[in-house]
């Protein structure tokens, strides 16, 4: 049997249709979950995914942190639910108090679109083990929000600690502190990252060169479940 | 009818893109002399009874679970003050 992946849509989700192709893509059962229902379904894992859920009103993931499906998927989060937050899905994180910080309009003020070089930094969360130390990818990036900012002492406490999961390399697309690009929970079954893995999941429409360099995100929680006889 | 106000501005030391766009286009207004400009939000919320200092304690109980991120925002909450001018008058 293999692992269930969740995937929530809130109103004004854009990416939970690609993240649940990228879950499929990796093994996975994709299943489909809804803001409103206070229910994960039984799920091993889920995926917050990015778009302008309820427009971003007051400030982004502010609003989606109070929804029901956050009622119980925050409680399962601390308790060690792998939990993936992509872009919005990170701001949603961050406002959820499951990652410190918060993310703010990118120091350009444009919105970012681009094929984005991250270096990983940390295998030892449950969405990263695939990948190698120090390993080079390009996967989509696309932000309006994305500065990542936290005061000193917790920068250099995700620092310490082996929390940053990836950083961007050659342009720094948003102002982030420290070139962050994701981090993670202490526990590591909690990461946010503000690039966008489930856009490189294909060769027809992964970034030329890299096409699939995203998909071991999906694949890491995948082998972490069924290895520990999910 | 209590009207309170939550002014809600960015930490001083979380950058204010906005702001500075807005700081830079000044001058093409010819205006000088600005330093610095920097934009928050201002949230008015009605409630029923007294703006009193009850009224401000309810709304302190959830300004900063909503209302302001803490993370990066500082708010102030006080009363609405009803001589508080909307602009020029017409």
């Amino acid at each position: 049997m293999t692992a269930r992946i969740g995937v929530v849509t809130f109103p004004g989700s854009l990416d939970d249709g690609d993240a649940l192709r990228a879950v499929g893509l990796s093994g996975a059962e994709a299943v489909p979950l809804w803001h409103d229902d206070r229910d994960l379904h039984g799920v091993d894992a889920v995926v917050l995914p990015g778009g302008f859920s309820y427009g971003d009103y007051l400030r982004c993931g502010a609003i989606a942190r109070f929804a029901k499906v956050m009622e119980v998927l925050v409680p399962a989060a601390t308790d060690g639910l792998p939990v993936l937050g992509i872009c919005n899905g990170f701001q949603v994180l961050c406002e959820s108090h499951l990652l410190p910080g918060a993310l703010v309009r990118n120091d350009s003020l444009h919105f970012v679109c681009r094929d984005q070089r991250l270096r990983i930094e940390s295998t030892s969360t449950a969405w990263t083990g695939a990948y190698a130390v120090g390993e080079e990818i390009v996967v989509p990036l696309k932000n309006g929000e994305g500065g990542y900012v936290a005061d000193e002492r917790t920068l250099d406490a995700l620092e310490a600690e082996g929390r940053v999961v990836a950083r961007y390399l050659e342009v720094n697309p948003n102002g982030s502190r420290r070139d962050i690009a994701g981090i993670s929970n202490a526990a590591g079954n909690v990461v946010g990252l503000m690039p966008h893995p489930e856009h490189a999941v294909e060769t027809l429409t992964g970034p030329a060169g890299h096409e699939t360099d995203g998909l071991r995100f999906f694949t890491s929680v995948l082998r972490q479940l069924v290895g520990a006889g999910a | 009818m209590a009207r309170v106000v939550v002014d809600v501005m960015l930490k001083p030391e979380i950058l204010d893109p906005q702001g500075q766009a807005v700081a830079r286009a000044l001058p093409a207004l010819g205006v000088s002399g600005v330093r610095d400009v920097r934009i928050g939000k201002r949230i008015e919320i009605e409630l029923e009874g007294e703006a009193d200092e009850a009224a401000l304690e309810r709304v302190r109980a959830f300004a900063d679970q909503l209302l302001a991120n803490p993370v990066i925002e500082d708010y102030v909450i006080h009363a609405a003050d009803d001589s508080t001018s909307d602009g020029p008058a017409a």
